[in-house]
C-alpha cells in the first residue's frame, strides 16, 4: 500500500461558521494504481488532496483529524522540514491552470532545474541536461531551445506538458493531478491524458486524478472515489462503478451526462443544488435531491455499506441500488 | 428530425469578421462562413478555442461588425440596418452567455434584470409587467419570491436561469446560446439543457447552440457545424456527424471526447492529433488543418477546400474525399478525389 487516507477531516472557520470541506474521507491507493476522485465544485475533492500535501492555508483552514499514511508514515504528523523534502520529490502535483503554477518571470529551464538541484542534488550542468531530457520526454519539440523561453511563450497544452515534466522530474512515487485537462481543448486533453498514461507506465508512478468529468476517469483509472458534500459517497473499481453503481448520486451523475453512443431525448436530471457544507442536517446530505430518499434519509446519517469487499456506498438503500431494483 | 425545405430563419452567407491588429497582422476569426439556420431547429456550432465560433455567434447578432458577407434574418440583411432598425429587430434575437454572473448587472435585482428588455421594447407596464416577470421566472424554474434578490445571492445554475429568463423576456424567435452550460457543475448542466429543450418546444424557438462540448452538442442539436480556424469544415445532422464523421479534423475531435463507459474506452481507437491549433493570425495556407492532418498530401497546403455535399445533407471540406469516395481511409494514398469540387 502506497497511500492510505483514514477518516480525514479538514475544516475551515469562516465568519463563526465551520465549513466541513472534507469530513471523514478514507481511501487507499496501491502502488502503480490510478485512483480517480470525482465530484462537483465544493465536494471537497481538491481540499482532500491539498490536505495530503499539507498545503491547507491555516487559518482559516485546519486539519481536524485523520491520518495520511504514505509508505508507512503519517504525513500529518511529520515535521515541516521532512514534509518539504517529500513534496516535489516523492509526491508531486499538477494543477488545472498551468499559468498560475509557473513563475511568469522565470525561464522554463530555471524552473525545472530548481526542483532537481534541491531534491536530487544535481549540479548545474546535470540539472540542465535532465531538464532538457524531461521536456523531450513530455513531447516539447525543440526542447533545448524552448527551455530558454518563458511560460507565456507556450500554449496552454504546452504549459501543461511543462508542468508534467516538472512534476515527474524527480521520479515521484505519487502524482496528484487536479483537473489537469479541464482548461484544455478536447484534442489537447486527449494528448495530455495519453502522455500521463504512457509516462506512468514508464516510471511506475501511482496517480490520483481529480476531475469532474466521468468520461476522463472511465478511460484512465483503476478505482474511483465519488465525493459529495465533503464525504465519500461511493468507492469502487472503475468498471464496476460504471456498470453497477451502488449510490443514487453516482447513478444520477452517470445518467445526466449525454451519452454520445445512444439516443435519449430528455436527460435525466438531478434536481436542486449542492448543499451548503457549513449547514448540514443530521441525515444524508444528498437526501433533498435524491430520487430514492425516504424519511430515514433526512433523520439518520447513512451507513457506508460494503457491497463487495472493494465496493462501498454511503446510502441507506445501497444494496437495493446496487442490485438495480431502483 | 423533420426538415421541410422552408426558407431559413437566419441565412449566413460568406460572413467574414477580421480583426486588424496593425502592422499587417489580421486575425481572420471568421473567414467566409455560409450557414442556414432553419426555423425551430437547434444548430450546434462546435470547435476548439480560437476557432471563431463565439465571434460567429456575435456577428450573427451584429454584436461585432462583420467585415464582409451577409446575415439575413427573415430576409432582412442585419449588416446593412441602421441602428434604429437594428434595435427593433434585436427584440427577436437574443443571447445566453457562458458566464452567467458576468452577464448580469450585479447592482440590479432579478426583477429589474428581467424587466429591462420588456421596458426597452415597451412590451408591458405596471401590473402587466410584474405579472410577466413572475411568469418568466416560473417558466425557468425560479421562485417568484426571489424577485428582489441580487445575482450574487444565486448559484451558477440559478444565475443561468436568470439569464435565460432575460433572453426570453422580449419573446424572441432566435437565441444564440454561447457555451450556456460550460461554467456549470455536471449535475446542473442537465437541468439547463432540459430547460432549453422544453422552452424550444413550448415557444418554437430557434437556437444557435455554441459549445466546445461535443457530448452536449450531440444531445441538443438537430444539425452540427464544426469550425476550425474561422471556417466551417463539416456540417451534418447531429447523430450523423457523430456516427460517421468524414473530415479528418471532425474524426479526431470526436475520437478525443472521453466516453463515460470504461468498456468503450478500453477498446476504442483514439486519433491523437499532433501539435496545437495554429495561430489565427496568418493561418496555414490551403486547408487550414493540413499542418495537423494525418491524411494531408502536398495539394492540401495549396488548395482551399470548399464545403461540398459528400452524402445527402452531409457536407465536408476536404479535397481527399468526394461523393464517390467519401471514406478517407479507403481513398488511395496520395489521391485527391475532391480536388475538382468547389475549389
Amino acid at each position: 500500500m502506497l497511500l492510505s487516507v483514514r477518516n480525514l477531516r479538514t475544516y475551515f472557520d469562516e465568519d463563526g461558521r465551520v465549513v466541513k470541506a472534507v469530513d471523514g474521507v478514507s481511501f487507499d491507493l496501491e502502488r502503480g494504481e490510478t485512483l480517480g476522485i470525482v465530484g462537483e465544485s465544493g465536494s471537497g475533492k481538491s481540499v482532500t488532496n491539498l490536505t495530503i500535501m499539507r498545503l491547507i492555508p491555516s487559518p482559516p483552514g485546519r486539519i481536524a483529524g485523520g491520518e495520511v499514511i504514505f509508505d508507512g508514515r503519517n504525513l500529518l504528523a511529520l515535521p515541516d522540514e521532512e514534509m518539504r523534502k517529500l513534496r516535489g520529490r516523492r509526491i508531486a502535483m499538477v494543477f488545472q491552470d498551468p499559468m498560475t503554477s509557473l513563475n511568469p518571470f522565470m525561464r522554463i529551464s530555471r524552473q525545472l532545474t530548481e526542483v532537481t538541484r534541491l531534491h536530487l542534488g544535481h549540479g548545474k550542468a546535470e540539472a540542465y541536461e535532465h531538464a532538457v531530457h524531461m521536456l523531450e520526454m513530455v513531447g516539447i519539440p525543440d526542447a533545448r531551445k524552448r527551455a530558454e523561453g518563458y511560460p507565456h511563450e507556450f500554449s496552454g497544452g504546452m504549459r501543461q506538458r511543462v508542468m508534467i515534466a516538472m512534476a515527474l522530474s524527480c521520479k515521484p512515487e505519487l502524482l496528484i493531478a487536479d483537473e489537469p485537462t479541464t482548461a484544455l481543448d478536447v484534442t489537447i486533453q486527449a494528448q495530455i491524458l495519453e502522455l500521463i498514461k504512457n509516462l506512468k507506465q514508464e516510471t511506475g508512478t501511482s496517480e490520483i486524478l481529480i476531475t469532474h468529468d466521468l468520461g476522463v476517469v472511465a478511460g484512465t483509472t483503476n478505482r474511483v472515489v465519488v465525493m459529495y458534500a465533503g464525504k465519500v459517497f461511493e468507492s469502487a473499481p472503475t468498471g464496476e462503478l460504471f456498470s453497477r453503481p451502488g449510490n443514487p448520486y453516482t447513478k444520477g451523475l452517470l445518467q445526466s451526462v449525454p451519452d454520445p453512443t445512444c439516443d435519449t431525448k430528455e436527460l435525466f436530471q438531478i434536481p436542486g443544488l449542492p448543499p451548503d457544507v457549513a449547514n448540514l442536517g443530521p441525515g444524508c446530505p444528498f437526501a433533498p435531491r435524491c430520487f430514492r430518499a425516504e424519511a430515514i434519509c433526512k433523520e439518520q446519517f447513512p451507513p457506508f455499506v460494503a457491497l463487495t469487499p472493494s465496493h462501498h456506498s454511503l446510502c441507506h438503500f445501497a444494496d437495493e441500488i446496487y442490485k438495480g431494483a431502483s | 428530425m423533420t426538415t421541410p425545405p422552408a426558407t431559413p430563419l437566419v441565412a449566413i452567407s460568406d460572413l467574414k469578421v477580421h480583426f486588424d491588429l496593425g502592422r499587417h497582422r489580421v486575425v481572420k476569426a471568421v473567414d467566409g462562413v455560409s450557414l442556414d439556420i432553419r426555423t425551430g431547429e437547434t444548430l450546434g456550432l462546435v470547435g476548439e478555442s480560437g476557432c471563431g465560433k463565439t465571434t460567429l455567434g456575435r456577428a450573427v447578432l451584429r454584436l461585432v461588425e462583420p467585415t464582409g458577407g451577409k446575415v439575413l434574418f427573415r430576409d432582412v440583411d442585419i449588416a446593412s440596418l441602421s441602428r434604429r432598425d437594428l434595435r427593433k429587430i434585436r427584440r427577436h434575437m437574443q443571447m445566453i452567455f457562458q458566464d452567467p454572473y458576468a452577464a448580469l448587472d450585479p447592482r440590479m435585482t432579478v426583477g429589474q434584470i428581467i424587466a429591462e428588455p420588456i421596458e426597452t421594447f415597451d412590451l408591458a407596464n405596471g401590473n402587466d409587467k410584474r405579472a410577466r416577470i413572475q411568469e418568466l421566472m416560473a417558466t425557468v424554474g425560479l421562485s417568484a419570491r426571489f424577485i428582489n434578490r441580487y445575482p450574487h445571492e444565486f448559484s451558477g445554475g440559478q444565475q443561468q436561469r436568470i439569464g435565460i429568463a432575460r433572453a426570453l423576456a422580449a419573446n424572441p424567435d432566435f437565441i444564440v446560446a454561447d457555451e450556456p452550460i460550460s461554467a456549470l457543475d455536471v449535475s446542473i448542466q442537465a437541468q439547463i439543457l432540459n430547460l432549453m429543450e422544453r422552452l424550444q418546444a413550448e415557444r418554437n424557438l430557434t437556437y444557435l447552440f455554441i459549445s466546445h462540448d461535443l457530448r452536449a452538442i450531440r444531445h441538443a442539436s438537430d444539425r452540427v457545424a464544426v469550425m476550425y480556424l474561422g471556417k466551417v469544415v463539416e456540417l451534418a445532422g447531429g447523430k450523423e456527424i457523430y456516427r460517421r464523421p468524414l473530415m479528418p479534423y471532425t474524426k479526431a475531435l470526436i475520437s478525443a471526447v472521453p466516453v463515460p463507459d470504461p468498456e468503450v474506452e478500453a477498446v476504442r481507437r483514439r486519433i491523437v492529433l499532433e501539435g496545437d491549433v495554429p495561430s489565427p493570425i496568418n493561418p496555414p495556407s490551403g486547408c487550414r488543418f493540413h499542418t495537423r492532418c494525418p491524411y494531408a498530401v502536398p495539394a492540401c497546403s495549396q488548395v482551399e477546400p470548399g464545403l461540398v455535399e459528400i452524402e445527402p445533407s452531409h457536407y465536408a471540406a476536404c479535397i481527399r474525399i468526394s461523393a464517390e469516395q467519401p471514406d478517407i481511409e479507403k481513398v488511395a494514398p496520395g489521391a485527391t478525389p475532391g480536388l475538382n469540387n468547389g475549389v
